[in-house]
C-alpha cells in the first residue's frame, strides 16, 4: 500500500480547478492569479495537452512557464500571441477559456472587478475597471476561482457593477446574441460549483472533505442548488503534486488561502 | 523635412481641453518623459484615453484630467493605481469606462474614419448601462443587435519607442507593442519620443524595418528621450522600476505626497530627471519583468 501524500487545501483546489479545462482542445487556457495559472498548467501537462498557453507576456509556450522569479529567456516560445493580437485571435473568436477571481459574483454568474459601493461617478472603493471582462464573458468560456468563499464575494443582490455577462434574463436585450456565454466551474475553498441548475442556476457539485452543504449555503448570499449526487473533492495524486511543485518552485501557492491550511483527508 | 522637436516644443504644441491618447499598457512602454512634460506645464482640462498605468495616476494627481476614457488603470505588480483611485473616490473625474477590446475598437474606428464599429462586447454589462452606447441591427439575415462602439478620435497621441528618424520613421522593438499603432492612426497629431534619434532610419537600421509599427504619415513629431519610459518598462532595453513605483504608490498615503513627488522627482525639467531617480546607468540596467 502506498501512503497518500500530504497536501494543502490550495493544492487540492488547483487539481479541482484544472478539471475546468478538461477536453477543451485547442483553446488558450488563461489562469489569472497563482492558483488558476497552476491549474491551467496542470491541465495542459496532464489530461489536456492540446491546450494553448502564453508566457504571460507575448509568446505561446508548449511547456507552461513556472511561477515567480526565473531567467527572462527560460521560456521557449513556440508561437506568438501578444496583447496586440489578443482580441483578434483569442478573445473575440472564442478561442479561450479563462479562470478569474472576481471581487463579487451574483446568482446569475455576473461578476464585478470595477468598483465596490457608491456610484459610477463616485465609487466608494475603486478597483481595476472592467478590464476585458465584458468581452471575455460574451465571447468565450469562463470559470472562477474564489479562495475565500463568503457573502462578500457571493452577494445577495446583483453585483455593484456588472463587469461580465451572466445568465440574468433582465439583462438579455432582445436581438443580442448571447449564445457564446458559457460559464463552467466555480472553485472555492469550500466546494466546486457549476451552472447546471434551473436556468443556469449555480449548483454545488462537489464538497471538499469535511465541508457540508449548509456551510456553503451559509457563506453564500443567494440560494444554491445541490446536484443530485454531490461528490467529495478528490485528493491530489503524488504525480499531480509533483507537477504543481515543479511549476511553483517558490511556493507562491502557499499565499493563496489564509494560513495555507492542510487538505482534509477523507 | 525634419520632424524633430525638443520636449519644450512638444508640450507647447498641446492645448488645454485636448483629447490625448497615451499609448503603452499599464506600467509598460509608457511615454513618461512626455507625460512629465505635461505635468510641468500649465495644461488642464484634458481628456485622457489610455490603458492606464502611472501615466494616468500622475495626471490625475496633478489635476490635469477632466475626463478619463479607460479600459483599466493598473501597475501590474501593484494592481490598484493609488492616485487614480483617489480621484475616482473623490468623484472629481468624468469617466467613460470601457472593456479593453472596446477601447482599441474605438481607436480603429477613428483610424478608419468610421463613426463606429459594431461589436458584441459591452452588451449585457454595466459598461453599456453607464457608457450611453447605442446599438445597431445587422442589415443581413441574422438581424443581430450589436453595440456601436463610437470612434475615439484623438487630438494627440503620445508614444515612446526605441528609435526614430527625423522624417518620422520609427522602430518599436520588444515582444509586444500593444495598441500603440492604433493610438497613432486615431490621432490628428502623433508625438513619438524615442530612446535614439537618427537622421535616416534606412542609413542606420535598415535590417529592422518590421519594427516600424506605424507609417510616418501618422508621425508628426519625434522627440529625443533616452530612458523616457522610466519608471515603466521598455523591453528589450530595460524593465520597469518597481522600487520607484512602490515609493510613488506609497506617496499617495502621505499628506502632501503628490506635491513632494512632483517637486523632488518630476522636478522642474527633464534634463535632471534621470539623476533624480538613480542615474542613467541604473535605469538602463533595470531587469526585464518576469510574468
Amino acid at each position: 500500500m502506498t501512503t497518500a501524500p500530504d497536501f494543502t487545501l490550495c493544492e487540492q483546489l488547483i487539481v479541482a480547478a484544472s478539471e475546468a479545462w478538461r477536453g477543451n482542445g485547442e483553446l488558450v487556457a488563461t489562469g489569472i492569479g497563482p492558483a488558476p495559472r497552476l491549474a491551467a498548467s496542470l491541465a495542459k501537462l496532464t489530461h489536456t495537452p492540446e491546450l494553448m498557453m502564453t508566457d504571460g507576456e507575448a509568446y505561446l509556450v508548449e511547456d507552461p512557464v513556472p511561477l515567480g522569479p526565473r531567467g527572462y529567456d527560460d521560456r521557449k516560445a513556440a508561437g506568438y500571441l501578444p496583447f496586440s493580437r489578443f482580441f483578434d485571435a483569442a478573445v473575440w473568436p472564442g478561442k479561450r477559456h479563462a479562470m478569474v477571481t472576481p471581487s463579487q459574483i451574483d446568482r446569475f454568474g455576473q461578476t464585478n472587478i470595477s468598483y465596490l459601493g457608491g456610484s459610477y461617478d463616485q465609487p466608494k472603493v475603486q478597483m481595476l475597471g472592467a478590464r476585458g471582462f465584458p468581452g471575455n464573458s460574451i465571447c468565450h468560456i469562463n470559470s472562477m476561482f474564489v479562495p475565500a468563499h463568503s457573502k462578500r464575494v457571493f452577494v445577495e443582490g446583483e453585483v455593484d457593477m456588472v463587469s461580465s455577462v451572466g445568465y440574468n434574463p433582465a439583462r438579455r436585450a432582445p436581438g443580442v446574441n448571447f449564445s457564446r456565454v458559457d460559464l463552467r466551474l466555480i472553485v472555492t475553498d469550500l466546494c466546486v460549483m457549476d451552472f447546471g441548475g434551473k436556468d443556469h442556476a449555480i449548483r454545488v457539485v462537489m464538497l471538499h472533505p469535511g465541508v457540508i452543504f449548509d456551510q456553503v449555503q451559509e457563506a453564500t448570499g443567494f440560494a444554491l442548488e445541490a446536484a443530485a449526487e454531490i461528490k467529495t473533492t478528490p485528493a491530489p495524486t503524488a504525480e499531480q503534486l509533483a507537477i504543481i511543485a515543479q511549476l511553483d518552485p517558490h511556493n507562491l501557492r502557499a499565499t493563496v488561502i489564509k494560513d495555507n491550511p492542510a487538505g482534509k483527508r477523507n | 523635412m525634419n520632424k524633430q522637436l525638443t520636449i519644450e516644443q512638444f508640450v507647447a504644441s498641446l492645448k488645454s481641453g485636448m483629447t490625448i491618447g497615451i499609448a503603452g499598457w499599464g506600467p509598460r512602454r509608457k511615454p513618461m518623459a512626455l507625460v512629465r512634460a505635461i505635468l510641468r506645464s500649465g495644461l488642464k482640462d484634458l481628456t485622457i484615453v489610455a490603458y492606464g498605468g502611472p501615466d494616468v495616476g500622475m495626471l490625475c494627481a496633478a489635476g490635469k484630467v477632466k475626463k478619463l476614457i479607460f479600459g483599466f488603470v493598473s501597475m501590474d505588480a501593484i494592481p490598484l493605481e493609488p492616485y487614480f483611485r483617489k480621484a475616482r473616490e473623490a468623484g472629481t473625474l468624468d469617466i467613460l469606462e470601457l472593456d479593453e477590446g472596446m477601447l482599441q475598437w474605438g481607436l480603429k474606428a477613428a483610424a478608419f474614419r468610421l463613426p463606429f464599429l459594431p461589436t458584441h462586447v459591452g452588451l449585457g454589462t454595466d459598461v453599456m448601462t453607464h457608457g450611453g452606447f447605442k446599438t445597431v441591427q445587422s442589415p443581413y439575415d441574422d438581424g443581430e443587435v450589436l453595440l456601436a462602439m463610437p470612434a475615439l478620435k484623438l487630438d494627440a497621441a503620445l508614444l515612446h519607442v526605441h528609435r526614430a528618424d527625423k522624417l518620422g520613421n520609427i522602430q518599436a522593438l520588444g515582444p509586444d507593442t500593444y495598441y500603440d499603432e492604433w493610438f497613432a492612426r486615431a490621432a490628428d497629431k502623433t508625438f513619438v519620443s524615442a530612446e535614439e534619434i537618427v537622421d535616416r532610419m534606412d542609413h542606420s537600421y535598415p535590417e529592422e524595418a518590421r519594427a516600424n509599427i506605424v507609417e510616418r504619415c501618422f508621425v508628426h513629431a519625434v522627440i529625443a528621450a533616452p530612458l523616457g519610459a522610466h519608471p515603466t518598462s521598455l523591453p528589450p532595453s530595460y524593465g520597469w522600476d518597481m522600487q520607484h513605483l512602490k515609493a510613488y504608490a506609497a506617496s499617495a498615503r502621505e499628506d502632501g505626497g503628490w506635491d513632494a513627488y512632483a517637486a523632488d522627482v518630476v522636478g522642474a525639467d527633464e534634463a535632471g530627471y534621470l539623476d533624480r531617480v538613480g542615474g542613467k546607468d541604473a535605469v538602463a540596467a533595470l531587469p526585464l519583468p518576469i510574468f
